[in-house]
């Protein structure tokens, strides 16, 4: 299980002109049950998926995101971001069962 | 002496286990999804609600939000796997401090928890856009409502057929 959670990855572009638009992309593995499905067994799979995602640009806020248990496993999520200033973009992602994952990205603007 | 120790050690270990396990069965029985662990802030009632009218009511949206031309939701007419339904929601909007797209819901009118998601912008973002992957129970309509900072109310509804659905 550990081996299949996590490991959240962020791509965008390594620089960018000051006002431009860049495609932030993402993913991170996570298997996103709905707690509405049963195992082979016939018991219930309890619901365990990412709840919240946290965007930030060199600290401050940038989006967040509310997710319910529809959000595809192994969730993917692209946005938009201005690109204003050098700096880190970060993402954290958090689930409903105290897991908690953040990466990095960094960007040059000039 | 340590032979005392040991024994109030177990006691105090068999105590917490037998608390944890009262927890833990509490948390099976309770119908619904949220529990104690949700995370801080995130709207449990509205992501819960069972029926559309429901979570339309407690994201404080009306049912009649009309269609707008600055709302493009592209899916595909015909999904064959319910589990992974590429989804992409773009907003016409200048994205100023002034005047920018506060949140975009997701509903899926048909899925057992019509509430797929709710994304909070910032005028940082410079263009209020989401690409994201969801899971469709059976064919239905899936519906966009972006509020402005305003509260201005700008909605998308789009039909999606579900060959194999993907919420099981």
């Amino acid at each position: 299980m550990a081996e299949n959670i996590g490991h959240p990855m962020i791509r965008i572009p390594s620089s960018a002109k000051k006002g431009e638009i860049i495609e932030v992309r993402s993913l991170i593995l996570h298997p996103m049950t709905t707690g509405l499905s049963k195992d082979k067994a016939g018991k219930i799979i309890p619901a365990h998926f990412i709840q919240t995602v946290e965007v930030t640009f060199n600290d401050k806020p940038l989006m967040n995101v509310d997710w319910s248990t529809a959000i595809s496993a192994n969730p993917f999520l692209a946005f938009k971001m201005r690109a204003e200033e050098t700096g880190t973009l970060g993402i954290r992602w958090k689930d409903n069962k105290g897991g908690d994952w953040s990466t990095q990205a960094k960007i040059t603007v000039s | 002496m340590s032979e005392k120790i040991k024994r109030r050690d177990f006691l105090h270990g068999a105590v917490t286990t037998a608390a944890i396990m009262a927890t833990v069965g509490t948390g099976l029985v309770r119908p619904r999804l949220a529990l104690a662990d949700d995370v801080q802030g995130w709207p449990a009632k509205a992501f819960d609600a069972k029926i559309l009218s429901e979570a339309l009511k407690d994201t404080g949206i009306p049912a009649n939000v009309p269609a707008s031309s600055k709302v493009h939701l592209s899916v595909p007419t015909i999904a064959e796997n319910g589990a992974a339904v590429p989804l992409r929601v773009d907003v016409d909007s200048p994205m100023t401090v002034d005047d920018y797209i506060e949140t975009v819901y997701l509903f899926v009118d048909k899925n057992p928890l019509p509430l797929i998601s709710q994304f909070n912008f910032t005028p940082a973002n410079g263009k209020a856009s989401m690409q994201e992957r969801i899971k469709m129970a059976k064919s239905s309509s899936v519906r966009v409502v972006a509020k402005t900072n305003k509260g201005e109310l700008l909605g998308a509804v789009k039909l999606v057929k579900v060959t194999v659905g993907g919420c099981g």
